[in-house]
């Protein structure tokens, strides 16, 4: 699982320091090099924004739900079992006609892991995270996506511990879609704010 | 402190360029970055607001020319060292060479799936009343501390508008720095465009930061 990338290299002076520092921390009994292979795996598999979708959908299609969604992430979030490191403080924001959400780290790369696995390059750059809170219109414009004139923005600077999953607006055309099908519309780049949820083909 | 993570609001990074399809990792080397950042972590010795802090510390031209995973790793090997579980030895010579300190727990492959699934909750109860309400207007002090701090430079000395109460949580400016837990407040708070820019804000905008209630006065 390790060494299947062919972007990497023995020659590669970081991918030695890495190496180095893996082989001190084992032979001194520290980390179980087995251990890194069940994280790696769970992030590479198990854990990605295919979970967010589902608590996407879920709203989508059960008002009770999305309220509860609305009112206590954490727990709505629990009830689908995708709880767990850095998520344990979930808060839900609900896009509107009038208002669209962005979430940003300004500071590190905090971000729910939980529901959309871990985050792109770009989320942790520092182009994003220096644009974000001052431009957000030339930020969206980025990712292809121009919001009308009249359209507020709030964005959501993740300075604490809490973790905010964007809940984008339910495409028309979707009525009696089953949540599985409504999760496909769902982006992770629509649950950080960047995009909006795929109109349906 | 004002590092070179504090990135709000500052400019010439250029484009975000979004990569399509990104996969999680770009190299075999970045899957053993995480996975030796969140085993070592594991061990107990320091805390998340510790290791934030370390990954800051990095001198700024470090910082903005090392991917994330390298900021990680050399945060991390800062980290390792101070708390006596790897030497300048052992980094140059690529093996064990000098004793470790005693972990409190080292990870197992078994136990991870419920070590991820637990987290880490950072809530704490607090035992004075919330000083702000929602809805109650407030200044974020200004102030240059050289510690850790997660009030970031652009929200400083701006007034808003508490949004929400959350809960108790650990206070990062002293957990950092190993001097305690010393659960606060924490509010939602939001500022116009025009508090936090001035002049040719968007006048659509607003944003708000997760503040402890030390960094927030009446106003």
């Amino acid at each position: 699982m390790s060494h299947d990338h062919d972007h990497d290299n023995e020659l590669d002076p970081f991918a030695a320091r890495v190496r180095a520092l893996e082989t001190i921390l084992t032979e001194k009994g520290l980390i179980d090099p087995a251990a890194i292979d069940v994280i790696v795996d769970t992030y590479e598999t198990k854990i990605g924004p295919r979970n967010g979708a589902r608590v996407v959908a879920k709203a989508w299609a059960d008002a009770g739900f999305a309220a509860w969604l609305k009112r206590d992430a954490t727990a709505a979030i629990e009830s689908l079992s995708y709880a767990g490191r850095q998520g344990e403080h979930m808060q839900a924001v609900f896009n509107s006609e009038e208002t669209h959400n962005l979430v940003v780290c300004t500071l590190c790369s905090c971000y729910p892991w939980s529901v959309l696995g871990l985050p792109p390059v770009w989320y942790k750059a520092p182009p994003y995270r220096s644009r974000a809170v001052i431009d957000p219109r030339g930020v969206l414009e980025e990712f292809g996506l121009a919001l009308p004139g009249t359209t507020k923005i709030r964005v959501w600077d993740s300075t604490a511990e809490l973790r905010y999953l964007v809940v984008p607006m339910r495409p028309g055309g979707t009525e009696g879609w089953s949540e599985e099908r409504l999760a496909d519309l769902v982006s992770r780049d629509a649950m950080i704010g960047t995009a909006l949820a795929r109109e349906p083909a | 402190m004002n590092g070179p993570h504090d990135l709000g609001g500052q400019m010439g990074f250029g484009p975000i360029a979004p990569e399509k399809d990104e996969p999680y990792f770009h190299a075999a080397w970045e899957r053993r970055a995480l996975g030796v950042t969140l085993t070592a972590g594991a061990m107990g010795a320091w805390s998340l607001d510790e290791s934030r802090h370390a990954r800051e510390s990095l001198h700024p031209a470090d910082y903005y020319s090392s991917s994330y995973y390298q900021i990680w790793i050399k945060a991390l090997e800062t980290l390792l060292k101070r708390h006596g579980f790897v030497s300048d030895r052992d980094l140059a010579a690529g093996k064990a060479v000098d004793p470790a300190a005693t972990p409190k727990r080292v990870l197992k492959a078994e136990n991870v799936p419920a070590v991820l699934a637990k987290g880490g909750p950072c809530d704490r109860p607090v035992s004075t009343p919330a000083r702000f309400s929602a809805g109650g207007r407030v200044r974020t002090k200004n102030f240059h501390p050289t510690g850790h701090t997660r009030l970031p430079r652009y929200a400083r000395g701006k007034r808003g508008i508490v949004e929400a109460v959350r809960d108790g949580f650990v206070f990062p400016d002293s957990n950092a720095h190993g001097k305690g837990e010393n659960p606060q407040w924490v509010y939602t708070v939001v500022f116009e465009g025009a508090e936090i820019w001035g002049e040719g804000a968007d006048p659509t905008l607003t944003v708000s930061i997760d503040a402890w209630e030390s960094y927030l006065e009446p106003a």
